[in-house]
């Protein structure tokens, strides 16, 4: 049995099934096709393929201009080069006349290691949250991938989707349904929620375990949406476990925790502990990036337990 | 009536209705007290000889699947195109009193809001790549419409013009006609202090177009060169449309100023007095 795999992979096997479903798919790219996982639409389906060389703010007007006459445009590329770079082509071009385009970036985060900080996207999903139209997806696995790529084809208007370079754990199984803009309760707690989104969740759950281990019941949330996003399994874990930390691969302005602490702020406010990016990094292995940039596990229980001793001083 | 590529309107009257367009356009900006009166007198005689002698189009179904589409990537000359627009009975005339208002159906830059605007722009250097966008839609759709797209010369500025003509060569998009309206002026001051353009008729060659000069402002002129533009196979045609900022009226004629100014009451009177000899 398959434990892990890239969501890129499983990206571009989808996008390939669904070129076979529906005629009005048309996948740009940007002269990274093997890496972002399109090479196989590029193959299949070459007279709805068009790559445009080291130019995303020309694919990202073209993606709209295909889409006003009703395609359904897949752009993609890496994540900075699907983002800020071509931000402006995205605001005015794509989410302001709510576009029927689907961006799907790969090679995120930290977790593109080697790379350095030139490459590693922390900043994207601020950038992308930010556009009113966008919706906005990090999908946990291959399953959950395969699942919003599928949803977003057949949903129309703007997406953006959040990929990876690494094979990352499988979590979810087969017969998982991903429902948009729904949190995800994967583990029941009663001290503590560990709220994650993306390749984090795996992390989430690891130290969740860590924390049972030791007699402390840590539940776990699955944020893929990140916007829209129904609050109330949110309110509910806050409620229940009144201590939350929120886990997420990006600079911590703008990501999920500035979403949870909205949510929480709004509803039912109870402490929060962050673990996110707070400054740009540098090239390394993701181990390694992970233990000195603070995105470990036991970084996760540390926080877990700070939460849990700032609820208990509350009271 | 329409698909309304036919020559019902003659020459004669084509030049007639371009001088009051120009009133319209006038009375548009001046009601607003902001827009853009430079290039929407130098675009006009190119939109008129599109929407009057080549395109076809219906302007009780703008997503008329067949239709020809003319992309204005220049967004801020939109009272130009509003004009026409309206000429042509996209939506009613009176629509233009709300211009750059609140509720209104007619943005500052164009909206796709507007029925007949096929993209929202405001933002230089994107309708190029847009009209990328669709002209390959068409190739993939075999579709009998073509492209056309207006640029300013000052937008060709932008490095994304070039990203975007680089690629239409490539791709070989012979249903997609561009058009520079080459005024000479930006927003600042004449194109040639600002950055310099030329020899732009080498670049766009040196791109792999087709290029085509022309006097903007012959409707005679500009109809021939949109035939010859179809006729071209296995690359995109450009035309270099020499043409004049804020053309039809004296103190507005090559007047940096009026690149995005609107008239004051006594400009206005004394425009619309020599718009009317």
């Amino acid at each position: 049995m398959v434990t892990s795999i890239a969501t890129r992979q499983v990206y571009g096997e989808t996008l390939v099934q669904l070129g076979k479903e529906n005629n009005s798919i048309v996948v740009l790219g940007g002269d990274l096709n093997q890496s972002t996982g399109i090479a196989g639409f590029a193959k299949e389906f070459p007279e709805r393929f068009y790559d445009f060389g080291a130019a995303e703010q020309n694919m990202m007007s073209v993606a709209a201009g295909l889409a006003s006459t009703g395609k359904t445009v897949f752009a993609s590329t890496f994540a900075v080069f699907g983002t800020s770079r071509p931000f402006d082509q995205i605001r005015v071009g794509i989410a302001q006349p709510k576009l029927n385009v689907k961006i799907v970036v790969t090679h995120s985060g930290l977790l593109t290691a080697e790379d350095g900080a030139s490459a590693q996207s922390i900043e994207d999903l601020s950038l992308m949250c930010a556009l009113p139209t966008f919706t906005v997806i990090v999908p946990a696995d291959g399953p959950e991938t395969a699942q919003a790529v599928r949803l977003a084809a057949q949903t129309p208007g703007p997406f953006y989707i959040r990929l990876s370079r690494p094979a990352t754990p499988i979590i979810h199984a087969d017969t998982y349904s991903f429902v948009l803009g729904q949190p995800e309760q994967l583990r029941e707690g009663a001290d503590v929620t560990i709220i994650a989104s993306g390749p984090m969740v795996h992390y989430a759950l690891v130290a969740a375990e860590t924390l049972s281990s030791e007699g402390i019941k840590a539940g776990v949330i699955n944020v893929a949406t990140f916007k829209p996003i129904e609050p109330s399994v949110i309110t509910s874990a806050a409620q229940n476990t009144n201590a939350l930390v929120t886990v997420e691969e990006h600079y911590i302005h703008g990501g999920l925790n500035s979403i949870i602490s909205q949510i929480t702020a709004k509803h039912c406010p109870v402490p929060i502990e962050a673990i996110a990016v707070n400054q740009y990094a540098e090239s390394g292995k993701a181990d390694a990036l992970f233990e000195k940039y603070g995105l470990s596990s036991s970084k996760i229980v540390a926080a877990a337990k700070k939460a849990i001793q700032r609820k208990t001083e509350a009271k | 009536m329409n698909p309304s590529n036919n020559q019902s309107v003659s020459l004669e009257d084509l030049v007639i209705l371009a001088k009051n367009l120009r009133k319209t356009i006038l009375h548009t900006i001046h009601r607003a007290q902001s827009g853009h009166p430079g290039g929407s007198f130098s675009e006009l005689e190119i939109l008129l000889t599109l929407y009057h002698r080549i395109m076809r189009h219906k302007p009780t179904d703008p997503s008329w699947r067949e239709r020809d589409r003319f992309i204005l990537s220049k967004g801020h000359a939109s009272p130009g195109l509003y004009a026409v627009l309206a000429e042509q009975g996209y939506f009613e005339e009176k629509e233009l009193l709300y211009f750059r208002q609140i509720n209104s159906l007619l943005q500052g830059h164009t909206s796709t809001i507007t029925p007949g605007v096929e993209m929202s722009a405001g933002s230089l250097g994107q309708g190029l790549s847009f009209s990328v966008g669709v002209a390959i839609a068409g190739k993939i759709d075999k579709a009998g419409y073509r492209v056309y797209v207006l640029l300013g010369d000052g937008e060709c500025d932008e490095g994304q013009i070039w990203e975007a003509a680089m690629s239409a060569s490539h791709y070989h998009l012979d249903n997609l006609t561009a058009i520079v309206d080459r005024n000479r002026i930006q927003n600042d001051r004449f194109t040639d202090q600002v950055m310099t353009l030329e020899p732009l008729q080498d670049k766009w060659e040196a791109f792999g177009w087709h290029v085509i000069q022309v006097d903007g402002h012959s409707i005679e002129e500009l109809t021939t060169v949109f035939e010859e533009a179809k006729t071209i196979k296995g690359k995109p045609t450009v035309l270099i449309a020499n043409t004049v900022k804020g053309k039809g009226v004296s103190f507005m004629e090559n007047n940096p100023a009026f690149h995005g100014k609107a008239p004051n009451d006594e400009q206005l009177a004394q425009a619309l007095d020599e718009l009317s000899t």
